[in-house]
């Protein structure tokens, strides 16, 4: 559909939005899954929906510069408003959908929202349950119309009858047209297209402003480095709120021109997966360990033949499988041993968990342990890893095609400079770097240097190859007593780098040792209980059993044997550690939600647990108040053992020293 | 959640005895059309009973069943079914070998009228017919929020679940009035709740008329209007959940003599 708009420069998503619906008008620009069935908008649908959608915002008072929220998953009728909001001109502030009320209370009377689009009842109620905390919000518009039928609709509209009156209205009215895309093109590159709340890992989470054409200088760059197409889809199942579904399949799709596949539930995104077959993927590492963890358990429960074939291959791709991604020399016999186990092994894998089509797979937010890493290349997959935050919208560093290794995250990205200072933080200057943080002027001139490099606050160097090594948070290494390094992070991702172990808290600040609290993983350690026919009734119980606490004996003792290994670290080897009675949980604060823990406010929560762990003790009490998902609290009480470990004997102590 | 005036069902000096054993003694209810109606009472009350009579599985010795106006002869269970009555029971009793999605179109069953023939060549009115079902089906999976295990075997579901498939095959038959035995039974805090909000939409948005058994008396006092309550087969009480709450016969019956 090409109407004489014209829109030349492609400085804003909008316009972006308005080329491909002249470029590619009936190429699928997004899909969602609703009553089992796949519905497709192509570019020109979706863009006459958003020209619609703007108009009626337009309408309900919508106007240039103000903020409006976006909470719910990802579906189609979010990623519109975001769209619509930046087609005005509006800045979308979308909001994590699981925060309770009380974090979004904070981020929407913050941001100074009136407005906010949410996917339900359930959001709607919670909004409601906070209004005299954010009296400045006064409309609300709703996706999902169940439940709603009877609440007072003087502030609440549904988001398909604003899209409808928008349509009336441009078909009526020739001049509304008219208008409504000259404010489209009134949009240029400076604006701010949107504000991404940090996840807060310590104190309250603060607004990242970015820009509109920041934003999509930094897509496109990366679009080139991964050669995405309009050829290319996604699955959409991260949290809209977080900078890496805004990146990752918002800024790229529409840069690139390729189709968002939103699924049907946040629950049904592994069948949807499947379904799409998507060929960009990204997914944290603790996704790739879960589906690991499946895979491993259902082999186990195969039949004889099955797993002795499924052992036989994956020990032929584990041997050779990276070096054939990487386009190394290998062997003319292994490369046929290899399709022989493509045809009968990896192919149906991957076609099973959906990654049949991935091009391109990314994996951050976490470090990744190097065997769960190579596990998902050895089959072909072309998994990589990148570095980077919101404040740089996404990309810092990212690993090229052939050129990837476990330890590290790559070299910097095009048109990316990163500097590190003496102290070993890692500065960088981007161009999709953010402007500021909303109403906090001073936060913004702690964290850029005054020649315009962004302060990441991790701790890294390069290696030999210009590769960027990430180690831990800056103000996060800390030092023993004995002043011996102690990194906290990197001795908890060794931990976790074993299935069996989901979280690991370590503590060594000031200490004269280190010590950890340990996380179950339920799937795993329930798993070889049953295996061992070892009876549990609660989490609870089988976190304590002693045999469970023999097997984390052992994979302590592991980890100390690897950092004994390390001069910089044999210090801050884990002397004794203890299994949590709960699983620790955002909801009650112990982690973010992005799924990091709070190391500071745990250590105030589990007191007792901490000075038992120094002090000597066997075990400790203790009782935790707990957040159900609907809110209620109850009290959980615990006796918890405390199990000591050998340190591994440091030949290189003495020569480092 | 006004209840209307219009009976739905009237039960009318019903007696059913089973050989020397009286389940139910001389007990008359009404359903008003649109209103959520609990049963209730200690165990071997004959609740259960009851339900089976009102749906035609038992017929009884004495007295008579009013459905929209007309006394019902003798029948069988499929019959009520087709004059649109469905229900749920006490013990999960699905297909457990076939997905969720099989199990509610199981409930469709007396909405599809092609024979075997059509239904074999996946082709023409058939076909459509089987679309036409499953988009009402797929509407219910969407009021039951149960997407992610469509196509899972029913027998790998948890128990809360299993419960909430054959509450849709209940639903696929579209009902007018709705019969649940137990709905709640086994099912921790959150599924209850869940439940009731199912329950509770199911009455408010689609008009249906809903009678149910529960012994978890939180759950039937918020839910219901009104609340029949039966101790060793006759009917001691019966009115709003106020009136029967204070009623001494039913603390009696609940908490034994005495108090």
């Amino acid at each position: 559909m090409a109407q004489g708009s014209e829109t030349r420069e492609r400085d804003t998503f909008a316009k972006l939005l308005c080329e491909h619906a002249q470029v590619r008008p009936d190429r699928p620009a997004m899909r969602h899954k609703d009553l089992g069935i796949w519905r497709t908008w192509n570019w020109s649908e979706l863009t006459e929906t958003i020209r619609a959608y703007a108009a009626g915002l337009q309408q309900l008072g919508l106007e240039r510069g103000a903020t409006i929220a976006v909470i719910g998953e990802n579906r189609p009728a979010m990623y519109w408003t975001i769209l619509a909001a930046q087609w005005l001109g509006a800045i979308p502030v979308p909001v994590y959908a699981d925060a309770v009320a009380d974090e979004m209370a904070y981020v929407l009377d913050h941001a100074d929202v009136a407005f906010a689009a949410v996917q339900d009842q359930e959001q709607v109620d919670k909004l409601i349950s906070v209004q005299d905390r954010v009296p400045k919000l006064r409309t609300v518009f709703y996706d999902e119309p169940r439940g709603l039928r009877d609440y007072d609709h003087s502030r609440l509209h549904a988001i398909g009858n604003i899209i409808e009156s928008g349509r009336t209205r441009l078909a009526s009215d020739a001049t509304a047209r008219a208008a409504i895309d000259a404010e489209r093109d009134r949009g240029q590159a400076s604006d701010i297209s949107i504000i991404l709340y940090t996840s807060g890992t310590t104190g309250r989470s603060k607004g990242v402003l970015l820009s509109a054409g920041g934003s999509i200088a930094a897509a496109r760059d990366t679009v080139i480095f991964d050669k995405l197409t309009d050829r290319d889809e996604v699955l959409a199942y991260l949290p809209l709120a977080w900078v890496g579904d805004h990146y990752l399949n918002y800024a790229q799709s529409l840069v690139a021109g390729f189709c968002i596949a939103c699924p049907e539930s946040r629950e049904t995104a592994e069948a949807d997966t499947q379904e799409i077959g998507p060929s960009f993927y990204f997914a944290p590492p603790r996704v790739f360990e879960t589906l690991l963890t499946r895979i491993t358990i259902r082999m186990e429960d195969a039949g004889a033949l099955k797993r002795s074939m499924f052992n036989y291959f994956i020990g032929i791709a584990k041997r050779w499988g990276e070096q054939i991604l990487d386009g190394k020399d290998v062997p003319l016999g292994a490369r046929l041993g290899y399709a022989i186990g493509n045809l009968l092994v990896y192919a149906p894998l991957k076609n099973v968990l959906g990654f049949s089509r991935i091009r391109v797979a990314y994996t951050a937010g976490e470090a990744i342990g190097p065997d769960l890493f190579s596990f998902y290349r050895s089959l072909g997959l072309n998994l990589k890893q990148l570095y980077g935050q919101t404040e740089a919208f996404l990309y810092v560093t990212a690993q090229p095609d052939g050129q990837i290794r476990a330890g590290t995250v790559g070299p910097a990205t095009p048109n990316v400079d990163i500097r590190i200072t003496d102290d070993g933080e890692v500065l960088y200057r981007s161009p999709g770097q953010f402007v500021g943080y909303y109403k906090d002027a001073e936060k913004t001139a702690e964290t850029v240097t005054a020649d315009g490099y962004v302060k990441t606050g991790d701790a890294g160097f390069f290696d030999p190859d210009g590769h960027l090594n990430i180690i831990d948070r800056a103000k996060d290494v800390g030092k023993l007593s004995s002043g011996a390094l102690f990194a906290p992070k990197y001795i908890e991702n060794k931990l976790k780098f074993f299935p069996n172990i989901k979280e690991a808290v370590a503590f060594g600040q000031d200490r004269d040792f280190v010590t950890v609290m340990l996380n179950i993983d339920l799937t795993a350690v329930g798993n070889w209980a049953e295996r061992n026919n070892i009876a549990y009734g609660s989490y609870q119980e089988l976190a304590q059993r002693p045999e469970v606490y023999a097997m984390f004996i052992e994979h302590v003792a592991e980890v100390n044997r690897a950092l004994a290994a390390e001069p910089r670290m044999a210090a801050a080897q884990i002397h004794r550690f203890l299994i949590l009675h709960k699983e620790l949980d955002a909801d009650d604060g112990e982690m973010t939600r992005t799924q990091k823990v709070r190391r500071g406010f745990i250590a105030e929560r589990y007191k007792p647990l901490v000075d038992a762990l120094y002090n000597g003790a066997e075990a400790a009490d203790i009782s935790t108040e707990v957040t159900f998902e609907d809110g209620r609290k109850g009290v959980i009480s615990a006796r918890v053992r405390i199990a000591d470990t050998k340190a591994m004997p440091t030949a290189k102590l003495e020569a480092a020293a | 959640m006004t209840a209307q005036s219009e009976t739905l069902l009237a039960v009318d000096g019903v007696s059913l005895s089973f050989g020397g054993v009286k389940a139910i003694t001389d007990v008359s209810f009404d359903i008003r059309k649109g209103e959520i109606r609990a049963i209730i009472g200690p165990n071997g009350a004959g609740k259960t009973s009851m339900l089976n009579v009102v749906n035609g599985f038992y017929h009884p010795q004495h007295g008579r069943i009013t459905y929209k106006g007309k006394t019902r002869p003798r029948m069988r269970p499929y019959q009520a079914a087709s004059q649109g009555i469905a229900r749920t029971f006490q013990n999960v009793a699905l297909f457990r070998g076939m997905t969720t999605l099989d199990n509610i179109m199981v409930g469709r069953t007396l909405k599809m009228h092609r024979g075997l023939f059509w239904q074999m060549l996946r082709y023409g009115p058939a076909m459509r017919e089987e679309i036409e079902n499953r988009r009402v089906v797929e509407d219910i999976i969407d009021f039951l929020q149960i997407e992610s295990i469509r196509k899972t075997p029913v027998g790998k579901l948890p128990y809360g679940l299993q419960k909430r498939v054959e509450l849709g095959r209940a639903l696929a038959m579209e009902p007018e009035l709705l019969l649940l035995d137990e709905p709640m039974a086994g099912m921790n805090i959150e599924e209850k709740e869940d439940m009731c909000r199912y329950i509770l939409d199911l009455n408010k948005y689609f008009g249906t008329t809903i009678a149910l058994i529960e012994h978890d008396m939180g759950v039937v006092m918020d839910l219901s209007d009104r609340v029949v309550v039966l101790e060793y087969g006759h009917k001691i009480a019966d009115g709003t959940p106020e009136v029967v709450k204070a009623d001494p016969k039913v603390i009696e019956a609940y908490l034994g003599v005495g108090h």
